[in-house]
């Protein structure tokens, strides 16, 4: 008798038969062992559900560590470069960590639920660095992963859709702020954060509640044009927001084989995280000297002349190359060609011009384009309602 | 005070640019509009409290990007969104839609006929070797083929080579495709007649043709040579309506120091010794300047606001010429809901695409017999959106706003000028139309803007309520437009420029004629240009 087994390669996330009735393309993608749609049917206007309604994306397979006990604070201010003294309960702080040589493990954002009460959601899994990094603090660290699941609700109409949903007084939160909320007699924790750069929040519940959440809220949202989106629609607009993505923009420290490819916090335009006045961190020392001594690369976006994404593409100074691309996208709601790019430096200051080796090709012939860019100063997407108290309604 | 260094009149998307362009070559400028607000054809106005109407053009794909990003109109609050997909009716409860998916359309154009959805693959190649001749034109200024000046020589040498290029079968295709019927240039691919007619329609827009008149067949790539974000024949809605790209225009202008003069109503341009001088309003107030760029389409440019007396004769003939024939109305509507449509669910994307309701060429074709009689469709072809399915600040939620283009209707009824009762008339066939396959459609009306193009003459300015400030034929394209000899944006007179859609490369809210008149202006004056060039597709 021949039996078969149902168990496949990939896990799927509470969402999934929601996710599935509504990914049309059968798009699918593997996101940390989880299925998870690269597009549901049409990556456009999906892109464009993010900037002009809302756009809601299942990001469930985050990995979530829950770390609680008197000594919380500091096992964080030592894990982390920036300081988690300083973050007040229900507020989030996006963070990077870093080995002791100060390159960079992994970025995540670390949510404040209590005193001694804290969640590190990270791209990443961490539960070997956490666990290492416990000696000597009383805490205790938990994996949640499994435990919660997540949507980003991202958009202009987003608070409208999440008010409606019972988030009472939604408006009043500030930019990494966190609220509670009850859905369906369960508690609802809302942050207003995400990996879009526009207005948006990311709603957390306990797997039980996720079906009933994302019917609820796709039916609050009808009127406001919600949508799901996929990682396509997702990666074209953390571009366009200026947002770095591990293994694409960075190689985290611990899996880097070979010399010289891990990144530090300061050759990733990242010094903003990094609190020196802290008395020890992983990673201090070695940063205070990268910082004495200058760093090896400099983290640059790039303005691009044109109209072809300068993707792989290598960066000139003169005929010498001296960077490689690492994110590229035209951009539709800012309308430029913009490229994230590692700079050796001194090369990369911002106003520097430089020129991006292109390749692009059409029906089968390829065209070597030299295209004139410019390091510009942050990304060009930053909208107001991102920061605007109360939030706009649209 | 009243002293610029130059003037445009008309502060419409073509007038914007050209003054922002101006402005930002350190030039003081300002931008005359007759009407209490600006945007000209490209505007939103809350018609209905709660409702936002773009109540003249209502969709953009042609706005070129490199003039969207150089002049940052993003951070001056211009957002397209693009929408996807279309549909046309039929009489038999059946439907087309026009997916943007390239597999789905195959197997919905397969329903019809699997020939046809075949044949898509090589109508779709050679339609985009014409958008692919034309596009690198847009942003220039078209080359004089009676000057010997080298810049013209090495211009038209370069078109010339192009088309070349092509080789002698291809060559003589696109001498067809240029001069033929879109109903002819279709009738070479398919079979069906709601794919056809589904198609068509891009070729009769805004346009005092019919689907067999030859001309119409260019037409059809006018509407295709557009791109949002790369997506070549994509089109979208400007969040908050047109009226976002006259505003985000007017913000840069600004931002380089212009100035916008509004209810200042041009009566005639001031001209001494041969020379603009400035402008002189009809409450009597002048501005001087050395530049006046008209933004009026070129009859009324040379017409209306030009004494004859300054120009040369054969201006004032060719003026007099000039094909603009009106063709089009519009009704914008607010809906208390979404209406149902027969064989569509209602929470398809499909609502969110343009709708149609003539499914053959026959029927196109016998609505534009309606027109040469004189009076409005019967059976007219409609290009209907509802662009609160994807813009939610159009309208307020649950609610929506409706766009309705309407085609045919004369610029005059029977020889004598349009009536009230005429314009209910005209109203009632497109509500009809629209009954017809929309049961509750009726019920959900709570205010109906109709325009004809008496309207749309007297309000904006449009001679004939000619969307395109032109016909877009043949002869009054390129080199030809508005008038053979005077394509470059200059005037007979000296320091007068026009920068309308009546001049290359012609309407459809592109903003490439107030660039391209800017950057000819600039030269003139001997500044450095601040005009970008176009983007190569290759």
């Amino acid at each position: 008798m021949i039996t078969s087994s149902r168990e496949t390669m990939l896990l799927t996330t509470p969402f999934h038969s929601r996710v599935e009735a509504m990914c049309h393309l059968n798009d699918w993608g593997n996101w940390m062992g989880y299925t998870t749609p690269n597009a549901y049917f049409d990556v456009e206007l999906e892109y464009f559900a993010i900037r002009s309604t809302t756009g809601v994306f299942d990001l469930s397979p985050m990995n979530k560590y829950r770390i609680t006990g008197p000594d919380a604070e500091a096992y964080l201010n030592r894990m982390v470069t920036r300081n988690v003294s300083k973050l007040g309960v229900n507020r989030v702080g996006y963070a990077v960590w870093c080995n002791d040589a100060g390159s960079i493990l992994d970025d995540g954002t670390i949510f404040r639920l209590g005193e001694q009460d804290f969640r590190l959601c990270s791209y990443q899994r961490a539960d070997d660095w956490l666990y290492w990094c416990t000696l000597g603090f009383d805490v205790t660290i938990t994996n949640e992963s499994e435990d919660i699941a997540g949507l980003a609700v991202q958009g202009p109409t987003s608070c409208t859709v999440l008010t409606l949903l019972g988030c009472t007084g939604l408006d009043q939160l500030k930019p990494f702020g966190i609220a509670h909320f009850t859905f369906e007699g369960a508690p609802m924790m809302v942050s207003r954060t995400g990996f879009t750069g526009d207005l948006g929040y990311e709603v957390w519940v306990a797997p039980e509640q996720a079906e009933a959440l994302w019917d609820q809220l796709f039916e609050c949202g009808r009127d406001y044009l919600i949508k799901p989106i996929g990682g396509y629609a997702l990666d074209l607009a953390r571009i366009e927001a200026g947002f770095l993505q591990a293994h694409v923009d960075f190689i985290p420290a611990e899996e880097a084989v070979r010399p010289g490819r891990t990144r530090s916090p300061l050759e990733l335009g990242l010094e903003w995280l990094v609190d020196f006045s802290k008395p020890l961190f992983n990673g201090r020392a070695a940063l205070l000297e990268e910082k004495a001594r200058g760093s090896r690369y400099r983290f640059a976006i790039l303005d691009i002349e044109g109209n072809k994404p300068a993707e792989h593409s290598f960066i000139l100074k003169g005929n010498k190359v001296v960077g490689t691309v690492t994110s590229a996208a035209w951009c539709p709601t800012v309308k430029s060609n913009l490229a994230y790019a590692l700079i050796e430096a001194p090369h990369g200051k911002v106003g520097d011009q430089l020129t991006a080796e292109i390749y692009y090709q059409r029906e089968l012939h390829w065209t070597r384009l030299m295209a004139p860019c410019r390091v510009i100063d942050g990304p060009l997407f930053n909208p107001k309602r991102r920061r605007q108290t109360p939030a706009p309604p649209f | 005070m009243n002293q610029y260094d130059a003037i445009v009149i008309g502060a419409g998307h073509n007038g914007l640019t050209n003054g922002a362009y101006l402005a930002k070559a350190g030039l003081k400028v300002a931008v005359l509009e007759r009407n209490p607000y600006i945007g000209g054809a490209t505007v939103s106005r809350e018609l209905h409290k709660g409702w936002y109407y773009s109540n003249c053009s209502y969709v953009s794909s042609l706005l070129r990007p490199e003039i969207t990003r150089d002049l940052e109109l993003p951070r001056h609050g211009l957002q397209v969104v693009p929408f996807g997909g279309g549909t046309t009716f039929m009489r038999n409860g059946d439907h087309f839609h026009n997916f943007d998916d390239h597999d789905r359309l195959h197997r919905e154009m397969s329903r019809h006929s699997k020939r046809d959805a075949n044949a898509y693959d090589r109508y779709a190649a050679d339609t985009s070797l014409q958008t692919k001749l034309i596009r690198p034109y847009l942003m220039r200024t078209p080359p004089d083929p009676t000057s010997m000046k080298p810049r013209d020589l090495a211009d038209l040498l370069e078109f010339a080579r192009s088309f070349m290029a092509l080789g002698e079968e291809k060559l003589l295709d696109t001498i067809k495709f240029w001069t033929g019927s879109v109903g002819d240039y279709l009738d070479g691919y398919f079979e069906t007649d709601v794919i056809k007619a589904h198609i068509a329609g891009s070729g009769i827009i805004g346009t005092a043709l019919g689907v067999y008149s030859p001309g119409t067949a260019y037409v059809l790539l006018h509407h295709y040579m557009g791109d949002v974000d790369g997506n070549v024949g994509a089109w979208g809605f400007a969040r908050g309506g047109m009226g976002a790209i006259a505003e985000s225009l007017s913000k840069a202008f600004q931002s380089y120091g212009g100035e916008i003069i509004c209810d200042a109503n041009v009566d005639e341009i001031i001209v001494r010794d041969g020379r603009a001088k400035g402008v002189a309003l009809k409450d009597g107030t002048e501005y001087q300047a050395d530049i006046v760029v008209s933004n009026l389409d070129p009859k009324r440019t040379f017409l209306d606001i030009t004494n004859p007396k300054d120009l040369p004769e054969d201006v004032l003939k060719k003026a007099q010429n000039f094909k603009i024939r009106g063709s089009s109305g519009k009704l914008n509507i607010a809906l208390d809901g979404l209406p149902t449509f027969t064989g569509i669910d209602p929470r398809s994307r499909m609502m969110g695409g343009e709708m149609h309701f003539s499914d053959s060429l026959e029927r196109q074709e016998r609505a534009y017999d309606d027109w040469k009689n004189g009076t409005w469709s019967k059976d007219p072809y409609l290009d209907m959106l509802i662009p609160s399915m994807t813009d939610p600040t159009m309208a307020p939620p649950g609610k929506h706003m409706m766009s309705v283009f309407v085609q045919y209707a004369p610029p005059k009824v029977e020889g004598r000028d349009w009536t009230d009762e005429d314009k209910d008339g005209f109203e009632k066939s497109v509500l009809d139309q629209i009954s017809n396959y929309s049961p509750d459609f009726r019920d959900l009306i709570l205010h109906c803007e109709t325009r004809t193009p008496r309207e749309i003459e007297a309000e904006v300015g449009l001679t004939e309520g000619n969307i395109f400030m032109g016909e877009l034929t043949f002869d009054q394209l390129l080199f030809n437009r508005p008038f053979p000899g005077y394509s470059q944006y200059r005037a007979p007179i000296k320091g007068m420029y026009m920068c309308s859609s009546g001049t290359h490369p012609g309407g459809g809210v592109m903003a490439a004629p107030g660039a391209n008149a800017a950057r000819e202006i600039l030269s003139d004056l001997k500044r450095p240009n601040t005009v970008p060039g176009g983007y190569a597709d290759d």
